[in-house]
Parts: structure tokens; C-alpha cells; sequence
């Protein structure tokens, strides 16, 4: 058990037990996926016109916005080549299916059905459609564990951006809250507050939404203040979440972003 | 298998690989902390009924086995396994004798100390958890722990193993 905690070549043993663990894995995500696939298949030409009728709409908003996102996204790139600032190169993703499987009950963590056959890696970023959910922490060959960061070993750079004030959010484990730590009594942070990834740690791209401040509590007698913030990912709820490929894509060891 | 005074080595297999099943099998989040410890009811049964073919050694396996599947530290539900198999397979012929409703409150026993050794083992890691639910599975294997005896006995004698 110490081998496990401390030295990374169990980790290699564990991902070749979990081959032999992965049909037991399959056939518990079975009933789940079979209902999805009756309730897709059963339901009426109705529902299927106003669902196409709906996503046809948001489809058209999504790409009228776009247009002003690569109008942007050039004036930046232009604005960065004049300050000689480097200029962040795309991100690679890719979508992935959520295993309806529980995993300890102690622990923040998912079982997502891609794995180092897909190329994923530890300690890489997840992202779903409102925001960042977690870092890759287990790989298989056809599935990984995902730390979440409501889990309370994870620890996550953020920004707050409105003030651009650079914080560590913390998982608080069952209540699905981060804490925000080390922040002065006085840094002028407000509940509202949109949080996104930093870069710092170098694992998550920078920029993408982690949460809002949802409550914040100055302690005179403690030298921070007590912070909690609501996660902007629909961490418990949805199926479908998106791996993420930097472009300078490392063999990370996901050391920077744990706690040790 | 491969002793000819042994039979019916899959039942014993299928049996653990169900319980394994079980433990991951999703639930609303209110009854996760319920979740009956399921490996350790049916590896329980196993060492009281043959504990010349279960024992000590089978719980290493299959609590790293449970490690996996649960990404817990690898070891943790072997360490408590491998506890609840040993005083088991001591106390066998004494667990034998007891009525169901006595072996369940020995049942209550076993288990608490197994969810305090991992309690243990996750305090040592730096998890905070100081509230009482971590007994909650005692609980609820104590309250299983008859059906579970009646329905692998009478396996047991359905698919003659021995």
C-alpha cells in the first residue's frame, strides 16, 4: 500500500489488472446504456422533430457567435504578434462517455470509457460544455479514472477574472463545493465572481470556467478568509464529457496539480 | 479445479465476481454510504462453509481486485479481507453453531472492524471524515447477512460444491 502511494511502477500494475476488470465494469454500465438506447429508439417522431427543430436553432445562435469568436480570436493573434507575447496554439478534444459505474465512496471520481489506446494520459484535463471537471489520474487500456475537482485531494490554479487575483481551488469532497485558499482578508473578491484555470501548473489550459464565488466569509481572527465557490461543470449529472490535448503535449506526471 | 475432491470451483468464482459487480453498481447518492460491503458478505460465507478452499489467500485476491475497480489504494480492501478471513476461518466451526440471527451480529462485528481499518488506512492518507457513516455499510450487511447465508447455502447444495 505504501508501494502504491508513493512510487508510480504500481500504477503500472494496476493498469494491467484492469483489463481483467473492465467487462465487470461493462456489463454493470449495460442496463444503463440499454435504456438509453430504448428510450432513443422509442421515442416519437414528434419529440424527435421538436428536439431536431430546437438543436437546428441553437445550432444557427452557436455559429452566428462564432463568427465574432474567429474575428476576435485573429485581432488577438495579431495584437499578440505586435507585443512579441507567444501566441497559444489550439487544443485537440475529444468526447468521451461517463461508465454508470460507482467508485469509492470516499472519493470525487469518475469512470470514463477512453483510455491509453485513445491516447489519454495521466493527469489530463476534462472539460465539459460550462466548464473544467477534472484530471485524468488512472489510465487503462480502454478506460481511465478521473479525479474530479470536488474531490479533497484535488487542488486547481484559478484566476478569479474579474480582478485577475490568482487563487488554489480545492475540493471539498461531498458537498459540491471548492474552497478557495490563501486569499487575504482584504482581495476585494466578491460572490458572483466567474473563476477560470490560470495555466499555472502547466496541466489545464488556461481560461476555461471553474466556478463563481458563491459565498465569502472575511474571519478577522485568521490571516484568509473563508471562500467556497460552486463548480460551473455539471459535475454528477451529465454523460458525455470532452478530453483535452494541449499542443505541447507532455508525458505529465500529474505531480504539480496534486497535492503531495 | 484441478484436485478432483474439489468441485464446482466456478460457483465460488461467479459468486465473487457478482459481489464485485455489486459494489460498483451505481445508486442514488443517498444510498451510496448504505451500500452493503458485498465482497466481504459472500468471501464470509465461503469461509465459514469451505474454509479449506477460501480463505486468506483468495481475499488478497479479490480485495485487490475490489481495489481496482473502486480505485482505492491497492491493498486497502485486501488488508480487511484478509482480517475478516482469518478470524472467520478460525472461528468457523464455532460461527456454525450460532443461529442466523447470533452469525449476523457477528456479521455487525466483522464488518465494523473492516470499514475501521479502511477508515483507518484513509485517515492516514489525509481523508477528513469524522462523522458515523462509515458504519453505515456494518449496518446494512448485518441486515443482509441472513438472505445472503440462505440463498448461497442453498447454491451450495444445488451445485453440490464441496
Amino acid at each position: 500500500m505504501v508501494a502504491d502511494y508513493r512510487y508510480s511502477y504500481v500504477k503500472q500494475i494496476r493498469t494491467e489488472l484492469s483489463v481483467a476488470m473492465y467487462p465487470l465494469q461493462y456489463l454493470v454500465n449495460l442496463p444503463v446504456q440499454t435504456g438509453q438506447w430504448l428510450s432513443q429508439n422509442f421515442s416519437t417522431r414528434g419529440q424527435l422533430l421538436d428536439e431536431m427543430a430546437q438543436l437546428r436553432e441553437r445550432n444557427l445562435l452557436l455559429q452566428v457567435s462564432l463568427q465574432k469568436y474567429e474575428d476576435l480570436k485573429s485581432e488577438n493573434e495579431r495584437l499578440r504578434a505586435l507585443l512579441d507575447s507567444s501566441i497559444k496554439l489550439g487544443e485537440r478534444m475529444l468526447l468521451t462517455e461517463v461508465l454508470a459505474v460507482d467508485l469509492d465512496p470516499f472519493a470525487r471520481k469518475i469512470m470514463i470509457n477512453k483510455g491509453i489506446s485513445q491516447g489519454v494520459f495521466n493527469g489530463q484535463p476534462l472539460l465539459d460544455a460550462y466548464g473544467v471537471l477534472g484530471q485524468v489520474t488512472n489510465t487503462g487500456p480502454q478506460s481511465s479514472t478521473v479525479m474530479l475537482i470536488t474531490d479533497p485531494n484535488h487542488a486547481l490554479p484559478v484566476q478569479v477574472v474579474r480582478t485577475g487575483l490568482r487563487t488554489i481551488a480545492m475540493g471539498m469532497g461531498a458537498t459540491n463545493r471548492l474552497k478557495l485558499l490563501y486569499l487575504p482578508n482584504n482581495s476585494g473578491i466578491k460572490v458572483g465572481d466567474l473563476l477560470v484555470t490560470s495555466g499555472l501548473g502547466g496541466q489545464f489550459p488556461a481560461g476555461y470556467p471553474v466556478g463563481t464565488v458563491a459565498e465569502f466569509t472575511p474571519d478577522i481572527g485568521q490571516p484568509y478568509a473563508q471562500v467556497q465557490a460552486i463548480p460551473s461543470a455539471h459535475l454528477e449529472r451529465n454523460r458525455e464529457v470532452l478530453l483535452v490535448w494541449t499542443s505541447e503535449e507532455k508525458a505529465a506526471t500529474g505531480s504539480s496539480e496534486q497535492k503531495p | 479445479m484441478s484436485r478432483k475432491k474439489h468441485h464446482g470451483g466456478w460457483v465460488i468464482l461467479t459468486s465473487l465476481l457478482i459481489g464485485l459487480m455489486f459494489t460498483i453498481m451505481p445508486l442514488p447518492s443517498w444510498a451510496v454510504v448504505w451500500r452493503p460491503d458485498w465482497v466481504a458478505l459472500i468471501l464470509l460465507y465461503w469461509c465459514i462453509a469451505l474454509p479449506q478452499r477460501v480463505g486468506i489467500t483468495s481475499a488478497w485476491v479479490v480485495g485487490i481486485f475490489e481495489d481496482i475497480l473502486t480505485d482505492t489504494l491497492l491493498g486497502q480492501h485486501s488488508l480487511s479481507l484478509i482480517c475478516l478471513s482469518y478470524i472467520s476461518v478460525k472461528l468457523h466451526r464455532r460461527i456454525r453453531a450460532f443461529p442466523i440471527w447470533q452469525q449476523s451480529v457477528g456479521v455487525f462485528a466483522l464488518m465494523l472492524l473492516s470499514e475501521i481499518l479502511s477508515i483507518w488506512i484513509r485517515g492516514i492518507l489525509g481523508a477528513q471524515s469524522t462523522d458515523w457513516s462509515f458504519s453505515y455499510p456494518a449496518i446494512s450487511s448485518m441486515l443482509l447477512w441472513p438472505w445472503i447465508f440462505v440463498m448461497l447455502r442453498d447454491i451450495r447444495r444445488m451445485y453440490h460444491v464441496f
